[in-house]
């Protein structure tokens, strides 16, 4: 039994002249949570990008559960298994929370798109078993009780786990979170690892993550990889990574890196 | 509420809608009837621009196209053939055209399966685009239809145009098409199915992410609003038993345009309550612009006085209250029931006091 789940194998992407990843290997295990950091800049969203079909990338290939999804539209990337969430929370915000969950569950319904102006009753039962899986969902992350308030109306830390809930509903068995502790204090960040292994657990998913916060990083990956200008210039365990002296050079420069 | 309960309440109203509609049509002038008539093929425009503006975001100006294509295709189906024969004086309609018949129910399905068509083949090229640019190429593309409506002259008559159209679309055909649209918009839009519509408007890329094949829902709905258009269209030109190109040019979009954004975006209450105020009201004002004296003054008539009054309208409307008259609001029954109660509950805690 092969363990690696996703498998990106030398991929990069050329915007132009600009390299903007070059030739980035990265082994996702299945159940792990990796991280996915490095400096502004250092094409660690274009990655995200990449794999979710929103790029298309020029060299290198993208292998999922042993199938090519390379050059895979963002839509089909996700019904075969990959969800994300954005650095910038991109909720409907038009829909209430549950209306947001359940569009995500879209994507696993079976009945054709007309079924609804029919009074069929097989679509009856699909459309309430997705409307109870949904607030299943919110339950778990503790928002169903809000199920039928503005989506974007919530406070910024609920806007944030109703997109990983969101993502969640579309099933998938990697989940690709892109900065998830933006803009959260240190109580809602140490939650949100609480939440992050939480999930990782219930749901049975892999997850990678990109996140600046370091203390996030460190307190829940198990696998941190770290790329600069579009390589990737080390990977390990949190242990290895914080003495990692390429690390500290990208991060803060050449001398530090010197006195580490 | 359960059900059930609404569903009786559903059809209440519509018994007593259809009751009305009896009532009117034994009691009311030509005129008045002919106000009922147009509110009631107006709503169903509206609401299907409503569905592909309203919801899927997706801003199009094709809708005036859409019902040309629906009423020659009826009107070339209810003709009949000796009438066609005389009608085409330029040159004689191509065979099969003039042979073509069909019953009214039928002719009208065509046409809106016309409309239908040829909104896939405009959505197919049109729909990569976005915002305005969208709005500008459908815009073009209804033009180009009407173009082409004035030039084949061997089917369409070409500028003369079809005269004489069996005055099929009466009360009874026009609401049951209304109702009909309603319900089946409704209730697309509140299946799962029209949450992703909402996605698709509110975050493309969101829409993407979580699965939703956005060209193809953009497609759906733009075809789904299309063949209502055409519907619209088909009716309209059979209580009106006269057609030609010229009718169907891009005012007639903005007038449903105007119902849409008036009555409120994304709001099918909207949509109604917006199209009936709207047409009856466009009828009333007719007599600002009839010649008045107030006192000595003598004012002459102005044509075009009513549209006049009603751009101040929509411009206050767009400055200060883009919702919409409505605001966004959707009736449900589950709401009116709320209401009742709050308005019960408070009559009963005024007597306990």
């Amino acid at each position: 039994m092969n363990d690696v789940i996703l498998r990106a194998d030398n991929i990069g992407i050329k915007f132009g002249g600009l390299t903007a990843v070059s030739g980035l290997t990265i082994e996702l295990k299945h159940g792990s949570i990796t991280s996915l950091i490095g400096p502004n800049g250092a094409g660690k969203t274009t990655v995200f990008n990449m794999i979710t079909g929103f790029y298309r990338p020029t060299f290198g290939k993208i292998i999922f559960e042993d199938r090519d999804i390379t050059n895979l539209p963002p839509h089909l990337v996700c019904k075969a298994g990959i969800a994300r969430t954005f650095q910038n929370i991109r909720l409907f915000s038009g829909g209430t929370v549950l209306q947001n969950v359940m569009t995500a569950c879209w994507v696993r319904q079976k009945s054709p798109w007309w079924a609804g102006a029919l009074p069929i009753p097989s679509f009856r039962r699909e459309e309430n078993e997705m409307r109870e899986r949904s607030m299943n969902l919110l339950a778990a992350v503790g928002l169903d009780s809000l199920a039928d308030e503005v989506a974007t109306g919530l406070p910024y830390g609920a806007q944030r786990r109703l997109e990983i809930s969101r993502a969640l509903a579309t099933e998938p068995k990697v989940l690709l979170l892109d900065e998830p502790a933006a803009g959260m204090n240190p109580q809602e960040s140490g939650e949100l690892m609480e939440f992050i292994r939480e999930i990782r657990d219930k749901f049975d998913v892999t997850i990678m993550l990109i996140e600046h916060d370091m203390k996030v990083v460190m307190g829940v990956s198990e696998w941190i990889r770290v790329i600069d200008y579009g390589q990737m210039i080390a990977e390990g365990t949190p242990q290895d990574i914080r003495t990692n002296k390429r690390v500290i050079e990208a991060y803060l420069g050449k001398e530090a890196g010197d006195n580490a | 509420m359960k059900n059930s309960t609404k569903i009786l309440a559903n059809v209440v109203c519509i018994v007593i809608l259809a009751l009305f509609l009896r009532l009117a049509q034994s009691s009311l002038d030509g005129y008045k009837i002919q106000v009922l008539n147009l509110v009631a093929i107006n709503i169903i425009l509206a609401v299907s621009l409503n569905l592909i503006y309203g919801f899927t975001g997706m801003f199009s100006l094709a809708h005036a196209g859409f019902m040309a294509i629906g009423a020659y295709v009826t009107a070339i189906l209810i003709l009949p053939s000796a009438q066609k024969e005389m009608m085409f004086i330029l040159e004689p309609m191509m065979w099969p055209f003039n042979v073509m018949h069909a019953p009214f129910f039928v002719a009208v399905v065509a046409g809106g399966l016309a409309a239908a068509l040829v909104g896939l083949l405009i959505a197919l090229p049109c729909l990569k685009l976005g915002g305005d640019y969208l709005g500008i190429a459908t815009l073009g593309f209804g033009e180009i239809i009407r173009v082409i409506f004035t030039n084949t002259t061997t089917v369409t008559n070409g500028a003369l145009g079809l005269k004489g159209i069996p005055p099929y679309a009466n009360l009874g055909w026009n609401y049951f098409w209304c109702i009909l649209t309603l319900y089946i918009i409704i209730k697309l839009l509140s299946s799962n199915f029209g949450n992703t519509l909402r996605a698709v408007r509110d975050d493309e890329v969101a829409a993407k992410a979580m699965g939703i094949n956005t060209f193809r829902t953009k497609t759906i709905s733009f075809v789904v609003g299309a063949f209502f258009a055409g519907v619209g269209g088909s009716l309209m030109g059979s209580l009106i038993t006269t057609i030609d190109p010229k009718m169907f040019n891009f005012q007639l979009t903005y007038n449903i345009l105007m119902y849409v954004v008036v009555g409120g975006l994304g709001s099918i209450t909207g949509s109604v309550v917006g199209t009936t105020i709207i047409t009856v009201l466009l009828e009333w004002l007719r007599f600002v612009e009839e010649d008045m004296t107030i006192g000595s003054f003598e004012i002459a008539g102005m044509p075009g006085m009513r549209m006049l009054m009603f751009s101040v309208v929509l411009l206050f409307i767009i400055l200060y209250r883009r919702e919409g008259i409505i605001g966004g609001y959707e009736f449900s029954w589950d709401s009116a029931a709320r209401f009742v109660k709050r308005l019960t509950g408070k009559k009963e805690a005024a007597s306990n006091e």
